[in-house]
């Protein structure tokens, strides 16, 4: 799915390079974290993946074709939201239908393969993402009456409704309280499951790191060489919050970053 | 796999609640409407005070000058089924063509100026500079250049709106942050699409704000404008027609002509304002 060949990156023309022929893979269906204290590049990292910003050198596959510019086929979920305060619940769920109602299948905004949907198709879409996320009833609200988990359900059910086959998300519940936080990572998981999404989470909680990635990537302070890669294949298991092999993992990775467990 | 689960959907059941959908968005329509509701009884009531020191006024001053709201209004009905109707006419065409232009020139340029940190940063001294300077003292210079038609006149306007227009615009552009952009983009607008779902809706408010508050600037600067080289107009009317002839009830009723161009054009863009600002009150975000 994610191919990273020799990937380096830097910010300006002489700066460190937080990424230095640095290779990574990820195969479909695979369900990735990514950690690392702050500055280590794994926004970076995501939004090179995202297409928002072009490697220095080196290549980036997705899907078998290299990248350069965002990807429709791929989802973005963002720490805050993204969401529009000028339209309402709904509206900003139907807005990627919109955009590529706009552009039609033209295989640069919107994948060639998927036909254009219609009016009525988009509306049971997006009627549909609301009540799966259970934000049905503040459909007419806006942003800004909605309380912050709502917010984040409505940016997920935004991306959602284009049915994407891959799904970035970068620290996209790092702002909300810790319960609101533990049921979206719940849900997270549940979707995992139910679209079959190859996902790639960008965190800095341990804890979330652990549970919702079958493999984990720690990035350490640039330059990046090398990829370090911990399995943890029991992610996504019920009661996994509260097994032994997570509070293990969780040490592991406070290792790996250089804390002391 | 969705795509199939939702086609055998029963298609009853999606037009119920379609149709719901539909019901709540007039819901919200109404709740505007009901605020106006409130505002015409407000209105109603600013008008009785505003008529008592009219007739006050009038009384204390006792001249001819100054005539009572009784002997104006049925000089203005009569006028208004004439002449004067032909200068109001003339006036509103001149404002809204100014609105027309300086809304579409200002609003991209503001847009323009707001996302391109580098254009920002070359022209926001220069907007400083000739923002505050009052426009109206152009007036001989524009009557020289573009003549003494209607162009002229209605170059004035818009310029006085330009400036109003293109400060907010730009600072509303300036305010999206870049994490909404990149959202959008990454579900798969380009620039086009960012204009139409990002932009616009975002400094639609803008602009109307920027209109309500220099509507009545432009209107002023319309008044002097009609001083010079136009046989129509309010400010023709006012000043040549009437004023100048020592007819002050017809006075009067051209003053009230303007007044009610003034009102209507604030009452129309303020709802509109409310209307399209609907999320500005909805709380923080």
């Amino acid at each position: 799915m994610i191919s990273i060949e020799n990937l380096t990156f830097r910010y300006g023309a002489r700066g460190v390079p937080v990424f230095q022929d640095f290779n990574w893979h990820v195969a479909p269906g695979e369900t990735w974290s990514i950690i690392g204290s702050s500055g280590c590049g794994k926004t970076t990292l995501l939004m090179l993946l995202a297409g928002l910003r072009r490697a220095t050198g080196g290549a980036i596959c997705i899907g078998g074709s290299p990248i350069s510019r965002p990807r429709p086929e791929t989802g973005l979920i963002l720490q805050d939201f993204g969401l529009m305060p000028w339209a309402t619940v709904w509206d900003n769920v139907a807005l990627g239908l919109r955009v590529r109602r706009f552009y039609g299948p033209d295989g640069k905004h919107a994948p060639r393969s998927v036909p254009p949907t219609s009016r009525g198709e988009a509306r049971q879409l997006v009627e549909r993402w609301l009540r799966r996320l259970n934000i049905y009833e503040q459909r007419n609200k806006f942003p800004g009456a909605v309380s912050g988990g709502q917010r984040q359900r409505t940016a997920i059910a935004r991306t959602l409704a284009l049915q994407p086959d891959l799904l970035l998300m970068d620290e996209p519940f790092s702002s909300l309280d810790a319960l609101t936080r533990e049921d979206l990572q719940n849900l997270i998981l549940q979707l995992q499951v139910e679209m079959s999404l190859t996902s790639v989470i960008v965190t800095h909680a341990i804890e979330e790191a652990a549970i919702l990635g079958r493999n984990i990537l720690v990035l350490c302070d640039p330059p990046n060489t090398e990829a370090v890669i911990v399995s943890n294949p029991d992610a996504g298991t019920p009661g996994y919050r509260s097994t032994r092999t997570f509070l293990d993992k969780c040490n592991e990775l406070r290792t790996l970053l250089g804390l002391s467990a | 796999m969705q795509r199939t689960t939702h086609a055998a959907r029963p298609e009853r059941l999606t037009a119920e609640l379609t149709t719901e959908h539909a019901a709540t968005s007039r819901d919200l329509l109404r709740q505007v409407a009901r605020g106006t509701l409130a505002r015409l009884l407000n209105l109603a009531l600013a008008l009785a005070i505003f008529l008592a020191c009219w007739i006050a006024l009038a009384a204390a001053l006792d001249r001819d000058i100054m005539p009572y709201p009784w002997q104006v209004w049925p000089v203005f009905v009569e006028q208004m089924q004439g002449d004067l109707q032909t200068h109001l006419f003339a006036s509103a065409r001149r404002v809204l063509a100014a609105i027309a232009f300086s809304v579409l020139i200002a609003t991209p340029i503001g847009m323009g100026l707001g996302q391109i940190r580098a254009l920002n940063r070359i022209f926001s001294p220069l907007i400083g500079l000739v923002h505050p300077i009052p426009k109206v003292v152009f007036l001989p210079v524009i009557l020289v250049i573009m003549g003494i038609g209607e162009r002229s006149k209605i170059f004035l306007i818009a310029l006085i709106l330009f400036f109003q227009i293109l400060v907010v615009v730009r600072d509303e552009a300036a305010s999206l942050r870049p994490e909404l952009i990149q959202s959008v983009r990454s579900l798969g607008a380009g620039r086009r699409a960012l204009f139409r779902y990002v932009y616009l809706p975002a400094s639609l408010p803008a602009v109307l704000t920027a209109l309500r508050v220099s509507v009545g600037t432009a209107i002023a600067v319309l008044f002097i404008a009609e001083q010079y080289s136009t046989r129509e107009g309010l400010g023709y009317y006012i000043v040549t027609l009437t004023w100048q002839r020592l007819r002050f009830e017809e006075m009067y009723a051209g003053i009230l002509a303007m007044s009610l161009l003034g009102l209507v054009l604030y009452l129309v863009v303020d709802f509109l304002e409310r209307v399209f600002g609907r999320w500005r009150r909805a709380g923080e975000f």
